[in-house]
């Protein structure tokens, strides 16, 4: 069988679903992230085979958005390698990515390809390539910094490449302000805290501060996860033993998803 | 070489007097001769243009003439200081016979120049006998005793000693010299001169050593009106490309390396290596990743007049194996992300496409080896990663810096972990912390004498996570000077997710 003859039968495949669903939309499969707000506001967990945004607003805190996205990616293909494309800048402000590192996180270090790029240019051009490949199962690319050359066109492009291939794409942007794309869903992620135990517990799983600030086909919030590295799925943080009086940096966030819920999800969008 | 008709000689320092290096025809119609002090030269004939010998310039020179060279075989070795060796052995009729292509060769390179001796022979060195008196001999297999009999010893190209020493003993031509037995010439002269002569007569074998591997494939085009445009270069290599497939699926391999040679008709020659992970055998990959190639150049492919032949070789090829595949496989995912990095290293180059393989060691920055994708694809996806312990946070950050950054920190003495510290000119009040965690330096390595480190897991008042490590033990390894209290350098190593 030649590879043109398979990706004939894979469309017409394709195909035959789509009538046979009677569809509307095309459903994309979702992938579950283990946190049951953060689901519920994702319609069943992230979309796959489409773009989604991580930001950060400061340098700082690039660790805690690189852990985010690599428990997105290990929860929406874990089997499948993984491609994470990098520019330079990123290696030399806030390190390179280190595999024991992912490996204490729970992910497998087998699977992941790292392309280091020197510009933005190179690294769209890279992952454009990257989303047409379809054994991947997640593409990661991560820039630096304020740039005008991801903008509405080069956003829709990955779209569009994401959708044929159903291979998911996350874009990490360290050190840059949200701007208008097709992405599906948009997250400005921060460090949290860890929970207050006591002084002999273990400490240090990876705790984040996860705002989802757009959301295409559902509502927005704001949620404290905590990625639990031996089940490899986000959770709500463990409630501490001794209930301490809240700082204000330790404020639940309910409150703030309760005025969310307002906004109903017909006709009314996020930029 | 200027042509108003003065003789030219080209003079260089030897033994502290400048001699003749060469000298061209006119020169040498005068009586002057190779060694020749120049003093001597110039009282022979006033009227001398008189040049440096430049040996770097004529290394390159002949080094540029080889390439130039390769258009008719790929087997072309140096014979410095001014000679090349081709090796035509089933090349000649593509350029109508041996004649036509001795004459091709030798016309080609008078119009850019130089003055050529060429001679063909089935031995090297039988060749360069006959070139050496004459130019344009072409002699068969069996038939070099005789030709090179009547030659005189001189085109041996033996030391002018052992020329000398010949002369001396009545042996003038090639032909004496053969007839006397062999040991009485390895006893007067050395074993080195007997095995010359031995190759000049065509007994026993001399082979080169060509400057480039021989390809297993090449295809090459010549155009009659050379090509300069892109367009056209690219139709060439295409259909080199399936050319090159359909030469290569007969004996069912694929190519793993592949070199586009373009020849320029002023002799620049530029050529361009592509490598795959994976044997290719579709002419349309081969294409694409020549093109990535192509527009990856830093400096583009200029081709000044035009190139007037355009070879694409597989240097190296490799058997396919062919596997029955079922209708809905992912047995091609491996392919498919193996053909992808081959564009994406071809694009980018092969350091910057990379995957990870585990080190036997317990430093946490060299316990990964970063290694090109291409070739070790398949023992990442194998390699045996350690075990994380169950149960317990991530005790390895997720990002490393390359080169641990340098601290201030208010620390207990003398093992106490940070309580505060400065890292980019901004301070961080630190709220839990957990360590130490020893890790001494690979004392039987050479360099092993670096400081042991402990290493601290802190989280500071906005939640950021931290691995930092003070640089030394106190009482052990950090020596106090003069009373003075010493100062521990704390270093900042990685951040958790």
């Amino acid at each position: 069988m030649t590879s043109a003859r398979l990706s004939t039968l894979a469309t017409l495949r394709d195909r035959i679903e789509r009538i046979e669903a009677q569809g509307d939309v095309l459903q994309p499969r979702r992938a579950s992230l283990g946190h049951a707000e953060a689901d519920a506001a994702l319609q069943g967990g992230l979309a796959m085979g489409a773009v989604h945004e991580v930001f950060t607003d400061a340098g700082r805190q690039s660790a805690a958005a690189t852990g985010f996205v690599a428990g997105l990616a290990g929860r929406v293909a874990p089997r499948r390698p993984l491609l994470w494309i990098r520019q330079d800048f990123c290696e030399r402000e806030a390190g390179a990515l280190s595999m024991s590192g992912l490996a204490e996180l729970g992910l497998d270090p087998r699977g992941l390809v790292t392309v280091r790029t020197t510009d933005v240019e190179a690294t769209l051009r890279a992952s454009a390539d990257a989303l047409a490949c379809d054994a991947l199962g997640v593409v990661v690319l991560e820039v630096w910094g304020e740039t005008q050359k991801l903008d509405l066109v080069a956003s829709r492009k990955l779209t569009l490449a994401a959708q044929a291939s159903g291979v998911t794409a996350l874009v990490l942007r360290v050190a840059a302000s949200p701007q208008p794309s097709t992405a599906e869903t948009r997250w400005i992620v921060r460090a949290a805290h860890s929970p207050p135990s006591a002084s002999w517990a273990a400490w240090g799983a990876p705790i984040f501060d996860a705002e989802l600030v757009r959301n295409r086909h559902g509502l927005n919030g704001r949620w404290i996860m905590e990625w639990k590295c031996d089940e490899r799925l986000f959770t709500e943080p463990a409630a501490d033993s001794q209930p301490l009086a809240a700082t204000p940096a330790h404020r639940p966030h309910q409150a703030q998803s309760r005025d969310q819920s307002v906004f109903k999800r017909s006709g009314y969008r996020f930029a | 070489m200027p042509d108003d008709g003065a003789p030219s000689i080209v003079v260089i320092k030897e033994n502290n007097a400048l001699q003749i290096y060469s000298l061209d025809e006119a020169a040498s119609k005068l009586g002057l001769t190779v060694g020749l002090p120049l003093a001597n030269a110039r009282a022979i004939c006033p009227y001398l243009d008189v040049f440096d010998a430049d040996e770097a310039l004529d290394a390159k020179t002949l080094s540029d003439i080889a390439d130039w060279c390769d258009r008719f075989t790929p087997l072309v070795a140096l014979d410095p200081p001014h000679g090349l060796f081709l090796d035509i052995t089933g090349c000649a009729h593509l350029f109508g016979g041996e004649a036509a292509m001795l004459r091709l060769v030798s016309d080609l390179l008078t119009i850019q120049g130089f003055a050529v001796s060429a001679a063909i022979a089935a031995n090297p060195v039988c060749a360069r006998t006959l070139n050496r008196h004459v130019h344009g001999r072409i002699v068969g297999h069996g038939e070099e005793a005789d030709a090179v009999g009547p030659l005189p010893v001189s085109a041996l190209g033996a030391s002018e000693a052992i020329t000398v020493g010949l002369r001396r003993a009545g042996l003038k031509t090639i032909a004496d010299v053969a007839a006397r037995g062999r040991h009485e010439i390895t006893a007067r002269f050395g074993s080195a001169f007997t095995t010359l002569l031995a190759q000049a007569l065509g007994q026993g074998d001399c082979p080169i050593s060509p400057r480039k591997p021989l390809p297993d494939y090449i295809t090459e085009k010549r155009f009659a009106e050379p090509v300069a445009t892109d367009g056209a270069i690219m139709t060439a290599l295409s259909s080199l490309a399936a050319m090159l497939v359909a030469a290569l699926d007969r004996h069912g391999k694929g190519a793993r390396r592949l070199e586009a040679s373009f020849f320029r008709t002023d002799g620049i020659v530029r050529t361009l290596t592509v490598d795959t992970g994976q044997p290719v055998t579709k002419a349309e990959v081969i294409d694409r990743l020549l093109r990535e190639r192509l527009d990856a150049l830093a400096d583009p492919l200029d081709p000044g007049f035009g190139f007037d032949l355009v070879r694409l070789a597989a240097s190296r090829s490799e058997i396919v194996v062919q596997e029955q595949r079922d209708l809905d496989a992912h047995v091609h995912d491996n392919d498919e992300l193996a053909a992808l990095i081959d564009r994406l290293s071809a694009r980018l180059g092969t350091r910057r496409v990379l995957v990870h393989l585990p080190q036997d060691t317990h430093l946490p920055e060299r316990a990964v080896l970063p290694v090109p994708a291409q070739q070790h694809l398949t023992a990442a996806t194998t390699a045996a990663w350690p075990e994380r312990a169950e149960g317990e946070p991530p005790l390895r950050p997720l990002r490393l810096f390359d080169r641990p950054e340098e601290i201030l920190v208010i620390a207990q003495v003398p093992d106490g972990p940070p309580a505060r510290f400065v890292w980019r000119r901004a301070t961080h009040l630190v709220v839990r912390a957990e360590g130490p965690e020893r890790i001494a330096m690979e004392w039987w390595r050479a360099g092993g004498d670096a400081l042991t480190r402990d290493y601290f897991r802190v989280e500071d008042e906005a939640g950021l996570r931290f691995w930092v490590y003070r640089d030394g033990l106190y009482e052990r390894e950090i020596e106090q000077q003069d009373g003075k209290p010493v100062q521990p350098h704390w270093f900042m190593h990685g951040l958790f997710a």
